[in-house]
């Protein structure tokens, strides 16, 4: 399972990379696009909305069921990757590549895993 | 506590994910994911491991009389070597569930039930039993697995005389050999494509699994799991015990209508059944055409009004849209008739299609 070194991580398999700007990329990891399985659907939040740590901005379907996925941060959304409309499977192709969403104006964070505590949370939770 | 399949190490060694199912313990997919496992036994074949389903044996002179009676089928004209499927009604006219009948000789069948509802079956059957008849559950001593997809019979042809290899649709060899493992041997299956269904006992099902594995590995056979078994059934509209029927529903609503003898003596439920005709509610196939995926059990509506629910529903794999089964107020059930479906909170629009959303070719 990767896991790299420039961005953070949260227990709920989300991760965080913050760009200038007070602003911040939201992505999957490779642990959680491996648990889902084949994604077949991505349902994100509209540019403009707000988003707040620890609550649900969107869900990912796999065939087999759906997981909601929960910010890192509370802001306001600025970008939303329409590339997954169409092609859900991407995060499971590239996880860290690919991103979900984009938040300016970041207010909080949740408490946040460097990459080694990630991976230490990962091994105690197996 | 979860029981183990006798394939319990073998799913491991696939690397399965295992997930607790109806008391077992059972892989809902391997490594190739549920997507390459659906796409495998619509185009060549998978290999699933289904103990976990529940065999019983009904033997003695009124064997007959009595699953006519307690079975809502008519098994009358049945030939030894055919396998049939019946609903299995409650008094006031639901489903305990579903099952197949194997009718071995003229005193004695084989009942293939859920696993989920074994034991609620066995004590449904028992209650009604009358007259000479013996009733043995045999699940603890038997593992079944399934091979499913056109390269099926190629692949045991390899193992297996021609004799051994059933060929109508819903018929079975009692005594059938793979390599040298005895086994019961049936042309049925649950993913709407050709396969059959093998019944051996626990101690051979490792080998017979390994065998088969490496006999189909020419024709693209891989092992699957719970996941693609759900979206193979669902794609071919089988109806599920708990989605599209349960002891509330009549089969008649779920549209088992062929399964379901109005016109034989008394039967258990058939009052119940009545007692709801002319049917109210039906099922029916839904098709996204919104942007999101049907689940079950949500609910559906037409201009604002609730008109039913969704009973089983999904991402597929092979026709590669957002399908779902629903039991819906009859008004509603003409083919294209638009709707919505509540998604959590979302409104996804749907409309009525016919079922099955996949029919094989051949």
């Amino acid at each position: 399972m990767s896991i790299l070194n420039d961005r953070m991580y949260t227990k709920s398999h989300e991760w965080v990379q913050f760009l200038e700007d007070n602003k911040a990329r939201i992505g999957l990891t490779d642990y959680a696009q491996d648990s889902l399985g084949g994604l077949v659907f991505v349902n994100l939040p509209e540019e403009g909305d707000d988003v707040t740590k620890e609550v649900s901005f969107g869900d990912v379907e796999s065939v087999k069921a759906v997981s909601d996925i929960f910010s890192p941060v509370s802001g306001t959304v600025c970008a939303i990757n329409e590339e997954l409309m169409d092609s859900p499977e991407r995060i499971n192709d590239d996880p860290y590549g690919v991103w979900l969403i984009e938040v300016k104006n970041i207010s909080e964070k949740t408490e946040l895993l460097s990459a080694d505590e990630y991976e230490k949370y990962l091994k105690e939770e197996a | 506590m979860d029981l183990k399949t006798a394939l319990y190490d073998r799913h491991l060694k696939s690397d399965g994910k295992m997930v607790p199912f109806a008391g077992y313990i059972l892989p809902v997919q391997y490594k190739s994911g549920v997507i390459e496992e659906h796409m495998a036994v619509r185009q060549k074949a998978g290999l699933f491991d289904v103990s976990h389903m529940g065999e019983v044996l009904l033997s003695g002179k009124d064997a007959l009389s009595n699953i006519n009676y307690i079975f809502t089928n008519d098994f009358t004209n049945m030939k030894p070597g055919k396998v049939r499927y019946s609903p299995m009604c409650n008094e006031s006219g639901g489903v305990v569930d579903d099952l197949l009948v194997y009718k071995i000789n003229d005193e004695k069948f084989l009942v293939v039930v859920n696993a989920s509802n074994r034991h609620k079956d066995v004590e449904h059957i028992k209650k009604y039993l009358f007259g000479d008849v013996n009733f043995k559950d045999i699940s603890d001593d038997i593992s079944q697995l399934a091979i499913q997809g056109p390269n099926s019979e190629k692949i045991l042809l390899k193992l297996a005389q021609q004799e051994s290899i059933p060929q109508g649709y819903y018929s079975f060899v009692e005594k059938a050999k793979v390599s040298s493992i005895d086994c019961l041997i049936s042309r049925t299956g649950y993913t709407g494509e050709d396969g059959f269904e093998i019944y051996m006992k626990n101690e051979d099902a490792p080998k017979m699994w390994d065998m088969l594995l490496k006999a189909g590995e020419e024709y693209g056979l891989i092992p699957c799991g719970l996941g693609a078994r759900d979206t193979l059934r669902l794609e071919a509209a089988m109806p599920l015990y708990g989605h599209e029927m349960d002891d509330t529903i009549s089969p008649l609503e779920t549209g088992l209508d062929f399964g379901v003898k109005m016109d034989k003596a008394d039967f258990v439920g058939k009052k119940g059944i009545e007692y709801k005709l002319p049917v109210k509610r039906k099922r029916v196939g839904l098709k996204v055409t919104g942007r999101g995926i049907i689940r079950e059990h949500q609910k559906v509506y037409a201009n604002d009004k609730e008109i039913g629910f969704t009973t089983s529903g999904t991402y597929c794999p092979f026709i590669g849209e957002g399908i779902a089964m629903a039991i819906l107020d009859l008004e509603f059930t003409s083919l294209d008739t638009k709707l919505q479906v509540d998604v959590r909170g979302r409104m996804v629009d749907a409309k009525v299609i016919n079922l099955p959303f996949y029919k094989r070719s051949n």
